[in-house]
């Protein structure tokens, strides 16, 4: 069986969807992201849907599913390039992707998860006063 | 009236992308404008999903019709499945027994302009579709 390439570009994963999947294709990716956001301790994904012509319900969830499966691990997800047309459908469709950074292009996305990356997280400190010495 | 029309398959996931496929050539051809052919392609994938998923498989007849000076596709979708008890609830937007969001039926009803369904628990399920240009 075929399965979409995901490249590696520094501490993000990148994935151009350019074929009609079958619902075990968008399986399978969303199970090899997953191994590979934990492979690789990756921060960012990129997911460019620009020659996607239709997201329907399963393969909107599944985008869905692998943003929030993303975040478990540490990951953000940015979604890409979504055509006019598929943007339209979807959201008569029910389906609005709440929960989904999305970018025009790839060229925004990249940026967005920079800045994501790049901004100073700073763990949220447990205060402890009083606590031993 | 129709002018054309088709049989298909729908026994496998590949089997709904060739439906989109189909679909997708046969609104080009009656020059749909893109969000129309992105509206209809992605009710027919909804609808071929549910066949597979919830009918356990049927067929799909296609046709391209003509009524008075407009032309459309529609498109029949048929199971032997268990069929659907309740018509109303399958109706709802969020209602599922598939796991899924429950936007396929209520979905692909607002992606089309004309929607019928017929059911009866045990004998199967029937869902006709048309898209006018």
């Amino acid at each position: 069986m075929d399965r979409i390439p995901i490249l590696k570009v520094g501490d993000c994963l990148l994935v151009t969807i350019q074929v009609d999947m079958h619902d075990e294709l968008a399986m399978s990716l969303q199970e090899d992201l997953t191994s590979q956001i934990a492979k690789y301790a990756s921060r960012g994904v990129l997911i460019d849907i620009s020659s996607l012509e239709i997201v329907d319900s399963f393969i909107g969830r599944m985008l869905a599913n692998i943003a929030a499966m993303s975040r478990v691990l540490d990951a953000q997800t940015v979604l890409t390039g979504m055509q006019p047309a598929v943007a339209i459908t979807l959201v008569e469709l029910g389906m609005a992707l709440p929960g989904i950074k999305t970018a025009l292009n790839v060229e925004r996305g990249m940026e967005l998860l920079k800045a994501y990356l790049n901004q100073d997280v700073e763990p949220e400190e447990t205060e402890i006063d009083g606590a031993q010495e | 009236m129709a002018l054309k029309s088709e049989t298909m398959p729908i026994a496998t996931s590949a089997d709904v992308v060739k439906v989109r496929q189909l679909v997708r050539q046969w609104a080009t051809e009656l020059k749909f404008s893109l969000v129309d052919q992105t509206k209809l392609v992605t009710a027919a994938s909804e609808l071929a999903r549910n066949t597979l998923e919830h009918g356990g498989g049927g067929t799909v007849f296609a046709s391209v019709v003509e009524e008075g000076a407009r032309r459309g596709v529609k498109l029949t979708f048929d199971d032997k499945g268990p069929g659907i008890a309740n018509l109303e609830l399958a109706l709802r937007d969020g209602y599922t027994t598939g796991g899924g969001m429950g936007l396929g039926l209520s979905g692909s009803k607002r992606l089309v302009n004309d929607f019928e369904i017929k059911s009866e628990p045990g004998r199967g399920t029937t869902v006709t579709i048309i898209r006018w240009k």
